[in-house]
């Protein structure tokens, strides 16, 4: 493959993301990996499930009285809204627009880390009401698997600000490709078991 | 790297060995790995024989027992059960489907170091005071009371190694998915390469629930975590459902492979093609499928109640019904064949009765109030020993003889071959068929020693003697595999005369790149096609020859795991020492650099030029 | 024998398979020689489950012995190119529909017994005048010793399970530290003792145990719980009704015996040293639940410490060092006694008898 080949938006393939060997098993690869990825988040939803509002005889926080709705609502229309704009940065690599890639880009890991800092004024927010991790079951399920999501996105956004600083003077080829699109995969990934984190954890935990 | 013959030093050498990604090289790494921790986990059997062969013993202590039937199940399992059978599916599965190299060759190095330091770090323990000793189930109550830092150990060694073997899963399906030659469609793939697809498939979903339960375990034990502490509103039964979730599918990882190399035997040696080639492969998928349904068969004891015991069961039964299909189609392949007894094909006799035994008293542990009784007692012990020694080492021992000379070049020896088959044979009868009956008189499994007086004796006596004649076997194997590399005589592409598939098609072993020319493949079995219709070389190439891509070695799979080996022990020694924390913290701050290194630099691999591989051809006409 | 087993092939075979598992084994402890219902129903599904098994088995090698000995191709000549069967959708119908049918023929005994022997719905029952109509016994599993108590009796005891013969008898299953399993193999199936939850489930003894050798049925752990796992045993008496009923009596008076005692004689040296080193942990009357083995009976069993001979010399072994002979255990070392006052303790305890 020969990084240097210039392409215009008419010779730029319909699919850059699989356009060569290399990048077809890294699709595949990557959707794989995500599989993976659903069985671990599904057995820390299974685990969290089972440890709701369990603890010590004492124990004195459960989900109606701990969780603070208004802000988790906030974060997660700032994930999906990033989600959103990590699409529009997919248009524009299909279309071989580079710079509005990476501005759509750069606005998802802004979002991206609006989100993550949230999340961490959360937490820093319950273990000041004293729900630290080694409090009971609960709050290690909680924190765990919450965590994990957390660390997810924490993860993706180091991934995606090398790829913008990596890139940005080089533009767009076929080997970079596959790395913004799959990155793209793994936002909307994060995003999805955030939608179920919001649900199962938030929701459920305030109504039932 | 141009050419084959070069006189290298020591050094380079060594380099060339560590920062390899061809799939070959990376599959005798496997073996290495694999083997050695297969002779030491033999080794802590035949102590944990030694110390049972008479009552009373005090031979090793309570604790040490604990630690050697810990480390004895948790080192053949993950560390060299799998490995071994990585080693197999890396070096042959790509020649199978006629593909260069798997699709990730770093990753497949990562696979392999991660692999390895997950063993060394598991086995570290033995100088650090304590093994693991929790079996190698490592059931949370009685792991998080452990004390010292055994299961530590566990916990981390494992999730280093899990986390290369999901790695090698990922790997091989894409491999698989996307690598394959012209023509070779899926039901054209040979058994082994669909055994190795089911199982890379079940690793995929089965090793993440082990990840977040070594986690659980890790919090537990090391960051103030309360899964598994019922006075915090833990619950162990957790534990228990997550491994066993990991667990049973594990299980069919180790044996599908097996499956697969002992459909080749059958195939290439009695000369027929595979009977019932379809429906081998749906049992393998349905064995694949089912093999998730079952877990709670291994908790009937645990209390769930008597409609899960009831739903478990019956599946548990159903899955008798693919196996079965199985065993029935390897004994029509040999029916009406022409059967030649080679060593590969004496191991695959051996195994026909030995995994039905091993199988049929899986069903009926599988009657869960029959369970009750056998749950938890030398029975449990004698079948799994019949599944996987009778199944899965056997067909190691088989791919070993099988396709040594494919792998290494020159053949092993028949004659010493048949001695270890049977001496590892008559020894694997002789230690586990009498288990039943131990399991049957009431002796519990995992016990240091028993008492005189419950009519125990004689069958344990007879059972460590049939170690000591598995033991010996190995020892045979281990002196044909040194005696064989030393002669060193060279192999013909076919050594065993009847291959059928295209790894028995090219040079033994084969150039660094595989395949001159991408083969074209026309049907099951092509390579015995092509020579049915009167093609000697038994390939029909669907390229001419061109320049090959090939990806250049890596350094950083071995420093990247190094990072995490690091980590481990800061998370080990965080809260009794001061250098704990910033140890964890420049471990993984190390694997993230290393991360950060392989992705920023580009590395988009060479070409093989066109003349070079014209001059190999010349030079292989030549040879014939 | 070939023709026998043409004529008589089910039964006899059945009958073989009946002399073959049950040869051995000792009756104190043999899955094959069960001494009670639920035994003997896992038993009948043993063999049920051996017989198809090994129908499956004789199948599997009379095919593979005769294509062994036929297709051999020294016997078919070296250049012998066999014919490229793809296979038989008749023969793999056939090799796809019997095992199903095989493994119903074990699926249905199997859930039927799954739920018979899951059946604990008596077990709170009480008759007409409140009095409970089943024995419950509470098994608390410690590392490694074994706590029975009867609720309803108001009594205690370790180590020696007492039960009354011909009736289920319920069981709730715990454990205090890790994770254990309560198995008595010639009598019924093992049920985990829990950390989390109480388990349930019943057996019923049949046969009386003072007709055996050791005059007990043995007990194990049967999960592994730490180093002495092995040692975890505990022994199980069985009795007709009204010996065991008699044996509740003694037991209930074992408090005001130890009373009334204390009022009129004085005591002998080694209660004496009893009561200074051993009574915080060890209760002697079997209305208290002590911390560690209620010893109540202690002279009536059939074991020192679940597993040692019931000597008093293995008991001063036990006494001087606990660990040596069990390590893990809780026990501390009573090493600073003189030989005289372990004399005297060991004395004392083994006259502890209820069975007299």
């Amino acid at each position: 493959m020969d990084l240097n080949k210039k392409f215009t938006p008419e010779t730029w393939p319909d699919n850059p993301e699989t356009a060569t060997f290399e990048a077809k098993n890294k699709f595949v690869g990557f959707w794989l990996f995500l599989g993976g990825e659903t069985i671990l988040f599904a057995t820390l939803f299974a685990t969290y499930l089972a440890l709701k509002n369990k603890g010590p005889a004492n124990l004195e926080f459960s989900t109606q009285e701990l969780y603070e709705l208004p802000l988790v609502f906030v974060m997660t229309m700032l994930l999906l809204t990033s989600s959103l704009t990590s699409v529009y940065a997919m248009y524009h690599l299909r279309n071989y627009n580079f710079k509005k890639m990476q501005l759509w880009l750069g606005i998802t890991a802004f979002l991206g880390l609006g989100f993550l800092i949230l999340e961490v004024y959360e937490f820093y927010h319950y273990v000041q009401l004293g729900f630290v991790y080694s409090n009971s079951a609960f709050s290690s399920a909680f924190y765990t698997l919450v965590g994990t999501h957390g660390f997810h996105v924490a993860i993706g956004l180091v991934w995606i600000t090398l790829l913008i600083f990596r890139n940005a003077k080089r533009g767009l080829n076929l080997y970079n490709a596959t790395k913004y699109y799959t990155f793209s995969l793994y936002w909307h990934f994060i995003d999805v078991v955030w939608v179920f984190i919001f649900t199962v954890v938030y929701l459920m935990g305030k109504v039932g | 790297m141009s050419s084959v013959a070069q006189k290298k030093g020591f050094g380079s050498w060594l380099w060339d060995w560590l920062t390899t990604v061809d799939h070959k090289k990376i599959g005798i790494l496997y073996l290495l790995g694999g083997g050695f921790f297969f002779v030491l986990g033999g080794i802590e059997a035949m102590i944990i024989r030694i110390q049972l062969a008479v009552p009373n013993s005090d031979l090793i202590s309570a604790g040490l027992f604990n630690q050697i039937i810990t480390m004895h199940g948790t080192t053949m399992i993950f560390l060299a059960a799998m490995p071994i059978l990585f080693g197999f599916m890396n070096a042959i599965m790509p020649l199978q489907i006629g593909a260069r190299d798997v699709a990730f060759p770093f990753l497949n190095s990562l696979g392999l170091w991660m692999f390895i330091f997950g063993g060394l770090f598991l086995n570290i323990s033995w100088f650090m005071g304590q093994a693991p000793d929790a079996g190698w189930t490592s059931y949370a109550s009685l792991a998080i009371t452990s004390e010292g830092h055994g299961v530590d150990f566990y916990a981390i060694g494992l999730q280093i190694a899990g986390g290369g073997s999901l790695i090698a899963g990922i790997n091989f399906l894409v491999t698989i998915i996307n690598m394959r030659a012209p023509g070779m469609t899926y039901m054209r793939m040979p058994l082994f390469t669909w055994t190795t697809f089911i199982a890379s498939a079940m690793i995929l979903f089965a090793f993440p629930p082990l990840t977040i339960g070594l986690f659980f375990l890790t919090f537990d034990r090391m960051f103030g975590a309360n899964f598994f502490d019922h006075a915090m509103g833990g619950n162990t039964i957790i534990w228990e459902h997550i491994f066993w979730i990991f667990g049973h599918p594990e299980v069919y990882i180790l044996i599908l492979p097996a499956f697969g190399i002992f459909s080749e035997i059958f195939s290439i040696f009695s000369r027929k093609r595979l009977f019932g080639y379809t429906s081998m492969v749906f049992a393998t998928v349905l064995i694949g499928f089912l093999g998730f349904m079952v877990w709670a068969h291994h908790m009937f004891t645990v209390g769930l109640g008597p409609t899960a015991n009831a739903i478990f069961a019956v599946a548990t039964m159903a899955i008798a019904v693919p196996t079965g299909v199985k065993i029935f189609n390897w004994l029509l392949t040999m029916w009406g064949g022409s059967i030649k007894v080679t060593t590969p094909m004496l191991y695959a006799i051996g195994f026909i009765p030995s995994f039905v035994m091993g199988g049929v008293t899986g069903v009926m542990q599988g009657a869960a109030p029959l369970d009750y009784q056998l749950h938890d007692t030398y029975f449990i012990v004698a079948h799994f020993h019949y599944v996987i020694v009778g199944g899965t080492v056997l067909g190691i021992l088989a791919a070993t003889h099988l396709y040594w000379p494919k792998m290494f070049g020159t053949m092993l020896n028949e004659t010493l071959g048949k001695v270890t088959f049977w001496f590892f044979f008559i020894g694997f009868h002789m230690t586990f068929l009498i288990q039943h009956w131990l399991g049957f008189w009431g002796m519990p499994r995992r016990v240091f020693t028993y008492m005189d007086g419950q009519g125990w004796n004689s069958a344990n006596l007879i059972s460590s003697v049939g170690a000591v004649f598995m033991a010996i076997g190995v020892i045979v194997l281990l002196y044909n595999i040194i005696m064989t590399s030393v002669k060193n005589v060279p192999v013909a592409n076919d050594p065993w005369g009847d291959g059928r598939t295209l790894e028995w098609a090219i040079q033994s072993p084969p150039l660094y790149y595989n395949f001159t020319q991408t083969p074209l493949v026309r049907g099951l079995d092509s390579v015995w096609i092509e020579k049915q219709e009167g093609n000697e070389s038994g390939i029909t190439p669907a390229v001419p020859v061109q320049d090959i891509h090939m990806p250049h070695g890596s350094i950083i799979p071995i420093f990247m795991t190094l990072g995490m080996f690091i980590a481990g022990f800061g998370a080990m020694f965080r809260e009794e020492t001061s250098w704990g924390l910033p140890l964890l913290v420049f471990g993984l701050a190390w694997t993230f650099v290393c991360m950060a290194i392989r992705s920023l630099k580009d590395d988009l691999g060479y070409y093989v030029p066109k003349e070079e591989i014209l001059e190999d051809m010349k030079r292989e006409r030549g040879r014939k | 024998m070939m023709k026998g087993l043409k004529k008589w092939r089910l039964f006899s075979l059945l009958a073989a398979l009946t002399v073959f598992l049950s040869g051995c084994g000792q009756e104190e402890l043999s899955t094959l020689l069960p001494a009670g219902q639920v035994a003997k129903d896992q038993f009948n599904l043993l063999l049920l489950s051996s017989g198809i098994m090994l129908f499956v088995i004789l199948v599997v090698v009379i095919i593979y012995v005769v294509a062994l000995v036929r297709f051999r191709r020294s016997k078919l000549g070296e250049d012998h190119i066999p014919e490229q069967v793809e296979g038989s959708s008749t023969l793999e119908l056939v090799w796809t529909v019997i095992p199903i049918l095989l493994v119903l023929l074990l699926a249905v005994p199997t859930v039927y017994y799954t739920y018979k022997l899951g059946d604990v719905t008596a077990m709170g029952a009480v008759d007409d005048e409140g009095n409970a109509e089943n024995l419950v016994v509470d098994v608390t599993a410690h590392l490694y010793w074994w706590e029975f108590e009867y609720p309803e009796l108001g009594i205690v005891t370790s180590q020696e399970l007492v039960v009354p013969m011909d009736e289920k008898v319920y069981f709730n299953l715990i454990a205090s530290d890790v994770k254990h399993s309560f198995w008595v193999p010639a009598v019924g199936g093992k049920l985990d003792n829990n950390v989390e939850n109480v388990n349930k489930f019943y057996l019923v003894f049949e046969e009386d145990s003072s007709k055996l050798k050791e005059g007990v049925y043995f007990g194990k752990c049967a999960e592994l719980c730490g180093p002495s796992h092995a040692l975890m045993d505990f022994k199980v008496k069985t009795m007709p009704r009204a010996e065991f009923d008699e044996w509740v009596v003694a037991m209930q008076s074992t408090k005001k015996d130890k009373d009334d005692a204390g009022d009129t004689a004085a005591a002998s040296e080694g209660e004496q040293l009893f009561a200074d080193s051993c009574i915080s942990c060890h209760a002697v009357t079997a209305d208290v639940k002590s911390p560690y083995p209620n010893l109540t009976t202690f002279g009536d069993r059939n074991r020192v410490a679940g597993f040692m001979d019931h000597t008093e010399e293995a008991l001063k072994e036990w006494m001087k060092n606990p660990q040596k002979q069990k390590p893990g255990n809780e026990m501390p070392a009573f090493d600073h006694l003189s030989e005289a006052e372990l004399d005297a303790i060991a004395g004392y305890l083994m006259g502890l008898t209820v069975e007299k």
